[in-house]
């Protein structure tokens, strides 16, 4: 019986999908069966992230209906065993599905699987409702940002007053350099205000970028720093203890005033 | 020039953005999560009355408990009217 975890944020844009689509793939490449949920009705996007979007003929919404089966719309990933994908429905309203049908899809769901991943929309109406119907687990994706804070704790509110406990935070986009010269929030004061548990951090990578251009979630390219990142969390969610990523890695006092005065760094 | 060394050192400044951020966040979430439910504040008069209890004898109806708040601070406000203290073993 796989675990249903749903990885949300409140505010939009914070890096629900990106998350999603590398923990899954990184777990995957760890030998697990995983499924991703994409839970954005109408706004289908994790389908591109991973690059299967043309592969597409059913969705979510179809399967609740009863207009195909659960396995004729799950898309097999061909790069990696045992990562599938069951895309949302593009065209239909949100409300084409409802908090039950969506929790015992995910239940016909963990039968098949170790992980189920409900990548949530951005917000707290019916589409968060629907996304955390099927889950017994919970990731909050921030970025160091007010705004980004502000609604995780609000999130993390309705999550626990929900069947969720303990949820499980990822703090995205992380930028060292910022963070160093005292712009930028930093892990520790995160977690002060939102005090709840640590699943991992992630640094802003431009990387990222060009690996969802290319559909290739980047915990498939070993140089990508946020690509670690996400497979230590992934390891992490499989039970292992594996220690945070040291962001300032690389960057002592040479480099800084290097930078300072102009000079590229290696 | 002492500001540049200061960056280059790392160091911050007491109003670099991330202090302010970490203070304006420190309110906004203060007020957010005073949205407390009248139920959360039913229990927490209950839970409060049944500590008060066991020391001493009050008005309970007419005890008064409310979120204060303006700006910059939040304080629980209790007007809690004494009728008798209770003769504690102690004493
Ligand atoms: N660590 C990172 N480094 C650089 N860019 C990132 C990082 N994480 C996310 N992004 C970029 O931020 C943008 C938003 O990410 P994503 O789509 O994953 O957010 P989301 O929370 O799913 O958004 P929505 O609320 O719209 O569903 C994307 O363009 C993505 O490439
Ligand atoms: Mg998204």
């Amino acid at each position: 019986m796989g675990e249903g975890y749903v990885v949300t944020s409140g505010k939009g844009g914070v890096g629900k999908t990106t998350t999603t689509a590398n923990i899954g793939t990184a777990l995957a490449m760890l030998g697990y069966r995983v499924v991703l949920v994409d839970a954005d009705i109408g706004l289908r996007n994790l389908d591109v992230v991973l690059g299967l979007e043309n592969r597409i003929v059913y969705d979510l919404v179809d399967v609740a209906e009863g207009r195909c089966r659960l396995r004729q719309a799950l898309i097999r990933d061909r790069r990696l065993e045992g990562l599938y994908l069951l895309p949302a429905a593009q065209t239909k309203d949100k409300t084409a599905i409802s908090p039950d049908q969506m929790k015992e899809l995910c239940a016909e769901i963990k039968k098949e699987c170790d992980f189920v991943f409900m990548d949530c929309p951005a917000g707290i109406e019916q589409g968060f409702r629907n996304a955390t119907a099927g889950a017994e687990k919970a990731i909050v994706v921030t970025t160091p940002e007010v705004a980004a804070v502000r609604d995780a704790d609000r999130i993390i509110g309705l999550l626990e007053a929900s069947d969720i406990r303990s949820p499980l935070l990822v703090i995205n986009r992380i930028r060292p350099r910022m963070v160093r010269m005292g712009d930028m929030l930093d892990v520790n004061d995160v977690i002060e205000h939102l005090a709840i548990e640590l699943l991992g951090i992630v640094p802003d990578d431009e990387l990222i970028i060009t690996s969802t251009n290319r559909g290739e979630p980047a915990v498939l390219n070993s140089n990508s720093k946020a690509g670690q990142a996400y497979r230590n969390i992934a390891r992490r969610v499989a039970g292992e203890d594996v220690p945070y990523m040291d962001l300032e890695n690389g960057e002592g006092f040479i480099e800084r005033i290097r930078r300072m005065l102009g000079l590229r760094t290696g | 020039m002492i500001e540049l060394l200061q960056r280059i050192f790392g160091r911050q400044t007491s109003k670099s953005s991330k202090n302010v951020a970490q203070e304006r966040l420190r309110l906004v979430l203060m007020h957010d999560r005073l949205d407390l439910s009248p139920q959360l504040l039913e229990d927490l008069r209950t839970d409060l009355l049944n500590v008060i209890k066991e020391y001493m004898v009050i008005d309970e109806g007419s005890m008064d408990i409310d979120l204060d708040h303006d700006k910059e601070c939040v304080a629980l406000v209790a007007n809690i009217p004494v009728v008798r203290m209770k003769r504690l073993p102690s004493n």
